[in-house]
């Protein structure tokens, strides 16, 4: 990294290469359900969202407010959900992070962790609802999910750390 | 973590305006979202090209996967074979000798079955296979269940053709792309598909439940007890699927409805065996005409 220039102090760094690593990991995470099971049962974590929130927290000026509507096409186009549901869906928690955000002065991991569980768990629900009738028998499994998303998340929030060029030196 | 004040534009008016202009643009996002959410319910194969278009680019990666899982699995299965292969010749020397009166037996039936067809004027419509395949990757973090085939249009798979294993029904095409297809799994919510009674013909329905088991409703009126163990295969009815195909089995008794589990286990898939769309006969026609050797004691 450039040395700190004196006359820059207090002024937002300039953009580095989170710019572009922060979207790539995203659609990366979407792209995890090309792993080669045939799962009977949905048991896997949204990555895609997980790491969007991550960045979000860790970096929030490294998206655009809107960044979460083509994000989220493109993680309808290979999740199986109807398309639209994560457009829809992931703009919503983007936005309610960004107002949460805006209230809270002070974040420590835990607050991070909470406001994850809480847009991971909006997100997998209302899927859930657009997704399949009422009468089908997934609420116990989709519990299971958000359970294993919230104990992969401190792993996503550690890599997000590692990939963040701001602390990588 | 400290607050970081980036967001805040200051008294810069342009910078003031295209942070407004984010928040516009997401809302409209999120509403484009809505509509095209309401759209795909309304029409769910719409934008299947879109969807077919990254499955063309995903799929061989999908694939090489699904090589290497396969491979890596293999070796303690080589290994095994490799010090009991003697042992396992005798075994099937002996098994070949056993069966083979049966087998004799059976061509004698088969052959006695065919001629009873014919006499009957029974119409077989043949089933045939398009293509067999490989199941690559799935929907595994949506309530829905999907899989992807590694074959498409270009190797004859059409939408609506049914895919078996080796042990039972899988499901039906629902998207294909000129490399890929995509499958809906008989334990979705939405797959329905017409079953009945190995044993004495019961008809009834297989309808996925969202959480890998299958519900066996009775297409009949009442109180029909439905035995653990009871095994359904498809009936052929609604010409989609070919007729004798298993499906799954019943884990309780129960009256008219039961839960049952799929034949064919998704981790297990081996090969998919994609079929032609099975049609009934045009009955009408073959009944119009007078049958004498029904009727002839």
């Amino acid at each position: 990294m450039t040395p700190i220039n004196a006359s820059r102090i207090g002024a937002p760094d300039p953009p580095g290469r989170e710019v572009w690593l922060a979207p790539v990991t995203v659609m990366l995470g979407s792209l995890v359900t090309l792993v080669p099971v045939i799962a009977t049962v949905p048991f896997l974590p949204p990555f895609g969202l997980m790491l969007l929130i991550a960045w979000r927290l860790r970096r929030p000026d490294c998206f655009k407010t809107w960044a979460a509507v083509p994000l989220g096409l493109f993680d309808d186009l290979v999740s199986g959900q109807p398309l639209g549901s994560a457009m829809l869906l992931w703009t919503i928690a983007y936005l309610a992070i960004d107002i949460v955000d805006a209230r809270l002065v002070w974040r420590s991991f835990w607050h991070d962790f909470a406001i994850a569980a809480g847009g991971v768990a909006f997100v997998l629900v209302a899927g859930r609802l657009v997704a399949t009738g009422f009468t089908a028998h997934v609420d116990t499994v989709l519990l299971v999910q958000i359970l294993i998303a919230m104990a992969f998340y401190p792993l996503i929030a550690l890599l997000v750390a590692r990939w963040d060029p701001r602390v990588a030196e | 973590m400290a607050p970081q004040r980036n967001r805040r534009p200051g008294f810069s008016r342009r910078a003031q305006y295209s942070l407004f202009l984010g928040y516009v643009i997401a809302g409209a996002g999120a509403l484009f979202g809505a509509i095209l959410l309401g759209l795909s319910a309304i029409n769910p194969p719409a934008y299947q090209h879109l969807r077919g278009g990254i499955r063309e680019v995903t799929t061989p990666v999908s694939s090489a996967l699904d090589w290497v899982r396969r491979s890596v699995g293999n070796v303690p299965e080589a290994i095994g074979n490799y010090f009991f292969v003697m042992s396992e010749n005798e075994q099937l020397r002996a098994e070949v000798k056993a069966t083979r009166p049966v087998l004799v037996q059976a061509q004698s039936i088969n052959r006695e079955n065919a001629r009873l067809r014919a006499l009957l004027r029974v119409q077989d419509v043949p089933v045939q296979s398009v293509v067999t395949a490989r199941l690559v990757n799935s929907s595994a973090s949506s309530t829905r269940r999907f899989a992807t085939l590694n074959a498409g249009s270009r190797q004859g798979v059409r939408v609506g053709q049914p895919v078996r294993g080796p042990e039972g029904l899988i499901g039906r095409i629902v998207e294909v792309s000129p490399n890929t297809a995509r499958v809906l799994l008989i334990v979705d919510t939405e797959s329905i598909v017409p079953v009945r009674r190995a044993q004495d013909g019961l008809p009834a329905l297989a309808i996925g439940r969202g959480d890998g088991l299958i519900d066996i409703r009775s297409a009949n009126v009442a109180n029909i007890p439905l035995n653990s163990g009871d095994l359904f295969v498809t009936s052929g009815t609604g010409g989609l699927y070919p007729p004798n195909v298993p499906v799954a089995r019943v884990m309780r008794n129960a009256d008219d409805a039961s839960l049952a589990r799929p034949m064919a286990s998704p981790d297990a898939f081996d090969f998919a065996l994609v079929q032609s769309a099975f049609q009934p006969p045009p009955e009408p026609a073959t009944q119009a005409e007078p049958t004498p050797g029904i009727d002839a004691p």
